[in-house]
């Protein structure tokens, strides 16, 4: 099982991988935006805990 | 001991309650998504007709049965935020929209690219693809209007009526689809015909149940922000360790 | 002051809504010019032969239908908003989804009910029969009020927010596509030499739906942005 054949999918090795390749990205995409989006609210946080305790 | 079901239902418990799960669902999503994958491609035979692009279906299939799934879920989610007035079920059918409407662009991308070696068009207008664009449609339309209202409670009950209208008109679209395709073009393209292969259908049942799994941890995690986002000045939120 | 009835009130509030419409005409005319203009532009694109543009005659006009309601339907309760007469309509003891259906009553009259009557003379542009034609004018008759009723719910719940306009067009026209499909279905049966009665039954139940729920619904949807 040579991985040049395995890649090459015997000639629909780009729309195969196209379409996989672009399902793990948008997946992982998704996943660095959830990530992000909790960092944002932690940090909005932090600051009005910080603000909070300073009054 | 009765459990208390709706100890869970304040937004204050779910958030600690989530944050537990999301590793007992994230985890096992990615190995069975390894294990669908490798069935999917070294296990399940070359397919007499496709060939190998027939493989696209075990992202196709599971993606495009999510999406329509998930409108459903939110649907319901967004029903009961408006019926019982309970915030975190509307938190949860806001959480679950942009997971949702990007199972329906993967669904449509992957269906154009296994489209194009099989039907020689990148893009045709089969029932099924037109009904999921309406689809994506209606979810870009859900996350537009709750993000186009500063008041984070009236957004929640106005997306919340418009997915309960479109869960209603899901079934009459693609009734008018399937109705139209089939005026314009025959029969449908039916997909290859051989009864399907049982490691095809193995491969196929591990990443849909890896996907389910994917978007529960998906629709926590983002839940667990849109909690800490609404509730920041709440006073069990300012005591979170995390928020220290 | 004789108790108004439920039919009272909706002739009031269609009567009202016309009245107010005739003071500021333009806004009628802009529905319709903009209707005519999108349906002559297609030929000036497409180009002129007579037997495709027969062929997409039918499509074009729908579609043009479709965006030509999309265009006034913010309208439909932004005055009213504005100057609070949607509150007091709110307070009034009369039930809310009676006002609400009359203001889509009135909506239609001003935007699908010319669009119904100028169809026929845009119809010749492009060329089709005498039969073609009428049943176009059948099929928006039966189709044109789905497009207010729901735009009606689009309206309400996009009430008072910026960019409300492309916003409702957003959210109504994929629940308009059954409509379109059915009504542009109707006049292509006909070339085709089918009966077109199997769409225009299905238009028809399509309004019937949406006459029976929308209203409610729109009703609630105002409830829910006037808060």
């Amino acid at each position: 099982m040579n991985w040049a054949e395995f890649f090459a999918m015997n000639g629909y090795g780009f729309y195969v991988w196209g379409s996989y390749g672009v399902a793990l990205a948008v997946i992982a995409i998704e996943i660095i935006a959830v990530r992000h989006r909790r960092t944002l609210a932690l940090r909005q946080l932090k600051l009005m805990n910080d603000s909070g305790d300073a009054q | 001991m009765a459990i208390n079901w709706f100890k869970y239902s304040a937004p204050s418990t779910f958030y600690g309650l989530a944050g537990k799960l999301i590793p007992f669902f994230a985890w096992p999503a990615a190995v069975l998504f390894a294990i669908g994958l490798y069935i999917g491609f070294f296990v399940a035979p070359t397919d007499a007709i496709q060939s190998e692009a027939y493989r696209i279906i075990f992202i196709h299939v599971p993606a495009s049965i999510l999406s329509m799934f998930i409108y459903l879920i939110m649907a319901g989610y967004a029903a009961l935020g408006l019926i019982f007035k309970t915030r975190l079920s509307s938190m949860m059918a806001t959480a679950l929209a942009p997971t949702g409407a990007l199972f329906a662009l993967i669904s449509l991308w992957t269906g154009a690219l296994w489209g194009k070696p099989m039907w020689g068009a990148w893009w045709v207008w089969d029932a099924r693809l037109t009904s999921e664009l309406i689809l994506l449609f209606l979810y870009l339309g859900f996350i537009a209007l709750h993000a186009s209202i500063e008041d984070p409670r009236r957004a929640d009950k106005a997306s919340a009526l418009l997915a309960i209208i479109g869960s209603v008109n899901v079934p009459i679209i693609y009734f008018s689809v399937k109705w139209w395709n089939t005026l314009h073009q025959g029969s449908s393209i039916k997909f290859s015909g051989t009864t399907m292969h049982v490691a095809m259908q193995q491969a196929m049942f591990t990443i849909l149940v890896a996907c389910w799994l994917y978007v529960i941890a998906m629709g926590l995690a983002r839940v667990r922000s849109i909690i800490l986002e609404r509730e920041a000045n709440t006073q069990w939120v300012k005591e979170l360790q995390e928020a220290k | 002051m004789n108790k108004l009835t439920m039919l009272g009130v909706l002739g009031l509030v269609i009567r009202r809504d016309l009245l107010l419409a005739m003071r500021r005409r333009a806004d009628v005319l802009t529905t319709l010019v903009f209707f005519v203009m999108v349906v002559s532009l297609f030929p000036l694109g497409v180009g002129p032969e007579p037997d495709m543009l027969r062929k997409m005659a039918a499509g074009v006009l729908w579609v043009a239908a479709l965006l030509a309601s999309m265009l006034s339907l913010p309208r439909m309760f932004s005055a009213d908003y504005l100057d609070g007469t949607l509150e007091q309509m709110m307070l009034a003891p009369q039930s809310l989804t009676m006002m609400v259906l009359g203001k889509i009553i009135a909506h239609w009259m001003l935007s699908g009910l010319p669009l119904v009557l100028i169809a026929p003379v845009l119809g010749v542009q492009f060329d089709m029969s005498s039969q073609a034609l009428w049943v176009l004018m059948l099929a928006l008759l039966l189709g044109t009020p789905v497009l207010s009723l729901i735009g009606a719910i689009g309206a309400a719940l996009t009430l008072g927010l910026r960019g409300g306009g492309v916003l409702v067009s957003l959210l109504v026209l994929p629940l308009c596509i059954p409509v379109l499909i059915f009504g542009a279905g109707a006049v292509d049966a006909i070339n085709s030499g089918m009966s077109a009665v199997s769409n225009l039954s299905l238009l028809g139940a399509l309004s019937l739906f949406a006459l029976v729920f929308t209203p409610f619904v729109a009703a609630q949807a105002l409830r829910i942005s006037m808060e």
